[in-house]
């Protein structure tokens, strides 16, 4: 019997990376192969090829001993595979029904047949166990109940391979034990499965096998036999993952940054922080720890000026900063490397040049009154390029074309380029690679050193523990307790993100 | 206050000025909200042309210039061939192939649409100047066809079948139109497209060739409106000749919330105040300069979309090229 799946030799080239380079792999029915690797490794890249959906360079795909063709997306399904795709596929506007069934509808005549639509859906339901609601429209449903829907559109044909491009990324602990369940039971059913996933423990409970993959290479192939979470997370990465940063003890001065009494709204006009009151001293880091959402957001958006303050004040070396007034909050000191890069970090259709001076574009020595001068941006851009190794073949090209991490190092180059006084960092290496985060981490302790203060937010509490000089532990939206990090203990300090008193 | 809210207030205002002009003189009244109707038909199919088009993601700014085409060539094939039936096809076929080069502009080369469009509306006022002849006439219009039997209805009869052809089949476009976008695996794909591409790709929908099919469709239903407007409703042509009407069908569109029905209604509303107005210049009711009363209709029409507008959601793929790779 020929294997489920057969990739021989695939190899992608996008413009800048190698996603893909020479990669095989077979998979069986009713076995869970582990695609494990970093963000950017090309996991994604490969089921996509699979399915029709990007057209490999070279490289055959056969899915049941037929090899398949680009873009014959109807064939690849119709050849019983399914697919759970990491950013949901589904249209907001439509009901569950209507997504499940898009594509391949039961008809009458031309017409839709909706009852019958609507049966196959409660069937399909009950016989893997997930309950949906088959009216609801899918942008009103939270995303676990729309993964639910994802996965039952990728079974709804008999599949005989299911792919799942990193779907527990958005569920809760609880959520995901009970999908892993539903991938270990469709397994014994003999449908073969690839999981691609990044987080370890999940492998480690359902794979039978595992693939590492690492920028863009295969590194081989192993099982959670013989393996364990340390052996897996070496040859994911390459090397030993220690995320210790060598730095020397701070030298804190006198106060930079204090925030006093500060209240703040979420975007539900909940009051989320709730009366916080924090100093950041010139020379030392001072990490946020704290379970997402519980308040840091709204509270780095209100000391940064994006977001109103309720109550309180935030003083810059004594001076207060207006509230909602980002510019004015930047002229006073305070640098910010916003959690979402994307959204507020750059101007994606801008040159990467034209980043890397957003802050300072209108200002000598890059303006002259109302001109620009953009020979001094240029070849500030090809310095900063040089320093912080951004790989791009040019200053010049838009933001865009960066990948995640490249564009993480355009903010932190921009943020660090003053002289600042106050570095207010938010989740400064979430989504960039190892590589890159080690840099990031390495930014800012030197920028620590050159005298400023940074508040530094993360939801990575190794980070906080690594790089912080103290550790203020957020929950409920107040500051619960701060410690110095030389003495932290990983538990009690978990214990207090989660809200429990000691 | 809430029944005073959204388009109740609207459908009120509809019926208080019906009631007036009919509390006047019913005969009228009739013949005014014929006119209407006659008016509104076009508007409603070149804003089918946009639902058409939008509904799969792509913007058609080019219907003004669809519809200006259409109508020259209804009007010059059935004066050079004396026979309205090659004048109603080349329409067609001429609307038909302006959605084809929308669909190669806005789908294959991913152009800007906004740029598409313009071009093609650039491209219809310049062949249909530079070809223009005047003096020329067609041999008949499309006759008029009243229904048996439902033309005795009172106000209805007269109001909806008393019409040429094309009227006819006009409405019966718009409603086959809002069967086949709700109820048949075709809508359902289409609005999956315009909404989410990649849902619909991921799932065997080829987006580009629903795209290129949708918008050669919405074409053709703007050739049907040119023909209905040189062949049916006046029977000339002359340069600018469409004044504006694929323009108004966009906002239409956007007030009937991409619904060919909203739509229908949207543009009766349109057909509507643009009859009043001239009723009210025939009447000379109001002792101002006409120039003011031909303008009321825009005028309403502009009150009634920034009152609508922050309500309505256009498909939210609108105007966006689809890249496979970057699915």
């Amino acid at each position: 019997m020929s294997d489920l799946l057969e990739i021989t030799g695939l190899t992608k080239q996008f413009p800048g990376v190698l996603a893909n380079d020479d990669i095989s792999l077979s998979v069986k029915a009713g076995e869970v192969v582990a695609l494990l690797g970093e963000n950017g490794a090309g996991k994604s890249t490969l089921v996509k090829a699979v399915f029709g959906l990007i057209k490999p360079d070279k490289g055959e795909i056969k899915i049941s001993g037929n090899v398949m063709a680009y873009g014959d997306t109807a064939g690849v399904i119709a050849a019983g595979v399914g697919m759970v795709h990491q950013h949901f596929q589904l249209v907001p506007v439509m009901s569950v029904t209507e997504n499940i069934i898009l594509g391949d509808e039961p008809r009458k005549a031309f017409f839709i047949d909706r009852k019958s639509a609507r049966e196959q859906v409660l069937a399909l339901s009950e016989r893997y166990g997930l309950e949906v609601d088959p009216d609801a429209i899918v942008e009103d449903l939270p995303v676990g109940m729309q993964q639910r829907v994802e996965i039952l559109k990728a079974l709804r044909k008999d599949v005989k391979l299911l792919i799942l491009d990193e779907p527990t990324a958005v569920l809760t602990p609880l959520e995901i034990d009970e999908l892993l369940g539903v991938i270990r039971n469709l397994a014994n059913s003999g449908v073969g499965i690839v999981l691609i996933t990044h987080k370890l423990h999940e492998v480690m409970e359902v794979a039978d096998r595992v693939l590492v993959l690492r920028g863009g290479k295969a590194i081989g192939f192993t099982s959670p036999k013989e393996s364990d979470e340390a052996g897996l997370a070496q040859m994911m990465v390459g090397r030993s993952v220690i995320l210790r940063v060598d730095k020397t003890p701070a030298k804190p001065g006198k106060p930079a940054l204090e925030i006093r009494g500060l209240q703040v709204l979420d975007d539900r006009k909940l009051l989320s922080v709730k009366g916080v009151d924090l100093i950041v001293h010139h020379g030392e880091i001072l990490g946020v720890a704290g379970v997402e959402g519980n308040g840091q957001r709204e509270m780095v958006e209100a000391i940064c000026g994006m977001r109103h303050r309720t109550a309180g004040q935030v003083l810059v070396d004594g001076e207060l900063t207006k509230d909602m007034h980002p510019h004015s909050v930047h002229a006073a000191g305070i640098s910010h490397i916003p959690e979402d890069r994307e959204k507020h970090g750059l101007v994606a259709s801008y040159t990467i040049a034209d980043n890397l001076v957003l802050n300072q574009f209108d200002r000598e020595p890059f303006a002259k009154g109302w001109v620009r001068n953009i020979s001094q941006v240029t070849s500030n851009a090809d310095q900063v390029v040089e320093e912080f190794d951004i790989r791009t073949p040019s200053a010049q090209n838009l933001a865009s074309s960066l990948s995640g991490g490249n564009k993480q190092k355009v903010v932190v180059a921009r943020e660090l380029s003053e002289d600042l006084k106050v570095l207010v960092a938010a989740q400064p290496t979430r989504g960039v690679d190892v590589g890159s985060i080690e840099f990031i981490h390495n930014q800012l302790i030197a920028a620590r050193d050159r005298g400023a203060a940074v508040l530094l937010v993360s939801a990575e509490l190794d980070e906080i523990l690594s790089l912080s000089d103290r550790v203020a532990v957020m929950s409920g939206g107040k500051i619960v307790a701060i410690v110095d990090s030389k003495n932290a203990d990983r538990n009690y300090i978990g214990r207090l993100m989660a809200g429990m008193k000691s | 206050m809430t029944f005073l809210t959204k388009r109740n207030s609207f459908i009120l205002l509809i019926a208080l000025a019906t009631g007036y002009f009919f509390s006047k003189d019913g005969s009228i009244t009739t013949s005014v909200v014929s006119t209407a109707t006659a008016f509104a038909l076009p508007l409603a199919l070149a804003a089918m042309v946009g639902i058409m088009c939008e509904r799969t993601g792509i913007v058609n700014i080019g219907i003004e210039g669809t519809l200006l085409t259409s109508a020259f060539a209804a009007f010059f094939v059935s004066s050079l061939t004396s026979n309205i039936l090659l004048g109603l096809a080349a329409s067609v076929a001429v609307g038909t192939l302006f959605g084809l080069l929308l669909a190669v502009m806005s789908v294959s080369w991913k152009m800007d649409q906004i740029i598409a469009g313009t071009i093609i509306n650039i491209l219809a006022t310049g062949l249909t100047s530079f070809l223009y002849v005047q003096g020329r006439t067609i041999p008949s219009t499309f006759p008029e066809y009243d229904i048996p039997k439902l033309m005795d209805i009172p106000f209805f009869g007269p109001v909806l079948f008393m019409h040429g052809p094309l009227f006819y089949f006009g409405i019966f476009v718009i409603l086959s139109l809002y069967v086949a976008l709700f109820k048949t695996t075709w809508g359902l794909r289409s609005r999956a497209v315009g909404e989410h591409p990649s849902s619909a790709d991921t799932a065997g929908v080829s987006v580009i060739r629903l795209r290129y099919i949708n918008v050669a469709i919405a074409g053709a239903i703007g050739g049907l409106a040119g023909a209905f407007l040189s062949l049916e409703l006046v029977g000339s042509f002359e340069r600018g000749f469409t004044a504006g009407k694929g323009f108004t069908a966009l906002a239409l569109m956007i007030f009937g919330r991409w619904n060919p029905l909203g739509a229908l209604a949207a543009a009766m509303f349109f057909g509507l105040t643009q009859a009043y107005a001239n009723q009210l210049m025939i009447d000379q009711v109001v002792q101002i300069p006409t120039q003011f009363i031909t303008i009321l209709p825009y005028i309403l029409t502009i009150i009634v979309l920034a009152i609508s507008a922050g309500k309505v959601r256009a498909p939210a793929a609108e105007g966006q090229p689809y890249e496979k790779e970057n699915a």
